[in-house]
């Protein structure tokens, strides 16, 4: 087998020869439709910003910066500011990056660095991989009927016996920041867990062996050499894990309580941009559609900060830790 | 490779089963071709008397199989747009169907009128209903709220069950020491409408507040859903919650309501006794039939009482549609009251039938 190319070649005229105009042709077609599909990808976040701003336009000339900090969204009288919904997305947001992190990391280092065998390690991915392919509906229902009632009489516990801290200083109703920012840390939680995976699986099998090579023991390795070196990785895994909480809709617009203020509590109803659209957009009028047009343009622009920033840290770790340029 | 194919196969198939699930769906599935009836009706607007011109269109449909009737609770203020409109200018409702007639609990201002245009506008008083405040407190059944308290409430004034206006008509409760989270409605909302027509009267200081309106501004505490159902819901799953909504919707889930204290000072339950002689208290009925009563003065009377009414065109292009309407409106006036009295609404006044019928019948 692996000598017939030579035979080939002996048998035609030439060993090299330029390429046919057919090869030429279908080289060009595949540079073309390459080049296409990635310009399109950009043409289409410029017409979505496009139309986003186009719509928005007249509510950000009404209302310029001061829709960012303003507190009330009041259609009647035609006030609009987002800073609750600001707050809430960002609160909730971070509280389930925290959590899914956590738990998303603790689990790709359970499941690659021999703890169990390869075999259980899929299977396991597998099921936490399932956890991504249940609809957001179905969370904020379970969220509803299953995860308040088991959390309430935690948040009543910590509530009388800790009232004077912030975070715990009212009591939960039902749906409001906490049980919304656990919904959000399972649903990010496959994300998190199969980039991190993947990033452990890159490191090459040598990085390990040298480590226990020079006596670290397993907790060692994997903290110390293991962790840093797939670091970028790792990162990569939770700034997407952020931006989908970010824009996570069905499920909070469920839990999250709708309310528009600004609370330390974890058990207070919040509200967060993504919901404040899906619940306000089909009952809005022309004024209102406007306002809710320059919502979803400050959500785009949280998003791509967030994003920028995660790119940021990234590169630095890359360089910091995998020696990389 | 084949089974590579079929994945795919199967794939494409269920995305477009996706696709036209979406389609066809925008909250009101309009199954006409299942009918197979002539002439097909259609309407929306508030979700307040939702439940019985469902039911109405149950029984008065089954009495005429060659017309179908449609109604999809939309929102008052959303109604008054699709009726000015003719159809869903949003183009979901109905599939972007035209409309025949709209509904709301608030009826239409005077400015909503001018832009009816040549078509001309008739509103008719189906029914009455009552707002009722019902309450998730595990352990306490029998609530009662003075009028102080509801304004307190529902301005974010009392924040806990433990406050003093709540605890004076409450002697023998042991209310919790929870705080108070109102539900309120996001949408543009005719039970809105009533209950802060209601405080309005009530506290003139709620008239130079938050105001009356389809849509104000609620404390920012309040938890805002959409529609009287999911009001019901959210009052349902949130404990400590107290929320305004059509009776109706309330004794469905089983929430309990609060008893409330109206204008002449006496503590009234939501009876369908009660709901009338609020009703009944309405003073003159002017020429177009809007009356509201805001705070209805009688001593057995249910403070927040209101009508809704349904908004039909003045003329028709065709006259087998008008018939049809008109059909259905009258049946509605007369043999659908008995209906609308066992569903916990407020059956109209005789004289308020007689004027609603002499409407009905000039329509063209």
């Amino acid at each position: 087998m692996a000598t017939k190319p030579f035979q080939q070649a002996g048998s035609s005229s030439t060993i090299t020869r330029p390429p046919s105009g057919g090869e030429r042709a279908t080289d060009s077609m595949f540079r073309g439709i390459a080049y296409a599909c990635a310009g399109l990808i950009v043409l289409l976040v410029i017409a979505i910003l496009w139309q986003l701003s186009k719509e928005a336009l007249p509510a950000i000339a009404e209302y310029g910066l001061g829709f960012w900090y303003g507190t009330t969204w009041d259609v009647n009288k035609e006030i609009f500011g987002v800073l609750p919904e600001i707050w809430g997305t960002l609160y909730s947001s971070l509280l389930a990056l925290l959590l899914g992190g956590i738990f998303g990391i603790a689990i790709a280092i359970f499941l690659t660095q021999d703890f169990i065998h390869h075999k259980l390690a899929l299977v396991f991915r597998t099921i936490v991989e399932l956890l991504a392919a249940i609809p957001s509906v179905v969370y904020g229902l379970w969220g509803i009927y299953v995860l308040i009632p088991i959390i309430r009489p935690i948040a009543e516990w910590l509530h009388e016996t800790l009232a004077w801290f912030p975070l715990f200083s009212t009591d939960l109703s039902g749906p409001g920041l906490a049980p919304a920012a656990l919904v959000l840390a399972i649903m990010i939680l496959p994300t998190v867990a199969a980039i991190s995976v993947d990033a452990f699986r890159r490191i090459p099998y040598k990085v390990k062996e040298a480590a226990y090579g020079m006596g670290t023991t397993k907790w060692e390795a994997i903290l110390k050499v293991m962790l840093p070196t797939a670091s970028s990785g790792i990162l990569a895994a939770l700034v997407l894990g952020f931006g989908r909480a970010l824009g996570e809709t069905m499920a909070l617009a469920m839990l999250i309580g709708n309310a528009n203020q600004i609370s330390l509590s974890l058990f207070a109803p919040a509200n967060t941009l993504a919901s404040l659209l899906a619940s306000s957009f089909p009952e809005a009028g022309a004024v209102e559609v406007q306002a809710l047009m320059y919502a979803a343009l400050v959500l785009l622009l949280i998003t791509f900060i967030v994003n920028v920033l995660g790119l940021a840290v990234q590169q630095y770790t890359v360089r910091k830790f995998e020696g990389k340029k | 490779m084949q089974s590579v194919r079929w994945v795919v196969r199967a794939a494409l198939a269920a995305c477009a089963t996706l696709v036209l699930a979406a389609c066809s769906g925008g909250g009101d599935a309009d199954s006409e071709a299942a009918t197979g009836a002539d002439l097909v009706i259609r309407g929306a607007g508030a979700t307040f008397p939702k439940p019985l011109y469902e039911k109405w269109i149950e029984v008065y449909g089954s009495e005429t199989p060659d017309v179908a009737f449609r109604y999809a609770g939309v929102g008052s203020g959303k109604g008054i747009a699709m009726f000015l409109a003719g159809k869903d200018p949003a183009g979901e409702v109905f599939g972007g169907a035209e409309i025949d007639f709209g509904a709301s609990d608030a009826a239409m201002s005077d400015a909503d009128l001018k832009k009816v245009g040549e078509r001309g506008a008739v509103m008719v008083p189906m029914t009455g209903g009552m707002v009722v405040l019902a309450y998730n407190l595990p352990g306490v059944e029998q609530l009662t709220l003075s009028r102080a308290a509801i304004e307190g409430i529902f301005s974010g004034d009392i924040k806990t069950w433990r406050d003093e206006r709540i605890a004076a008509t409450n002697p023998d409760l042991d209310l919790p020491n929870k705080s108070i989270t109102p539900v309120v409605r996001r949408d543009s909302s005719g039970t809105t409408f009533i209950i802060t027509s209601h405080l309005a009267e009530a506290f003139p200081a709620w008239r130079e507040g938050p105001g009356i309106g389809k849509q104000i501004d609620w404390p920012a505490s309040a938890m805002e859903v959409n529609y009287n159902e999911g009001v019901a819901q959210r009052v349902k799953v949130s404990e400590g919650s107290i929320g305004y909504m059509e009776y109706q919707f309330a004794k469905r889930l089983g929430l309990p309501m609060a008893t409330l204290q109206n204008k002449a000072g006496e503590y009234v339950e939501p009876t369908a006794a009660a709901g009338s002689a609020g009703l009944g208290s309405a003073p003159e009925v002017p020429d177009d039939l809007r009356v509201f009563v805001p705070d209805p003065p009688g001593a057995d009377a249910y403070p927040i009482v209101g009508y809704t009414w349904l908004l039909l065109y003045a003329r028709y292009p065709e006259v087998a549609r008008a018939d049809a309407i008109k059909g259905a409106v009258l049946w509605g006036l007369t043999e659908g009251q008995p209906i609308a009295e066992e569903m916990g609404y407020i059956p109209l006044p005789a004289e308020m039938v007689r004027l609603a019928r002499a409407k009905v019948e000039a329509i063209q």
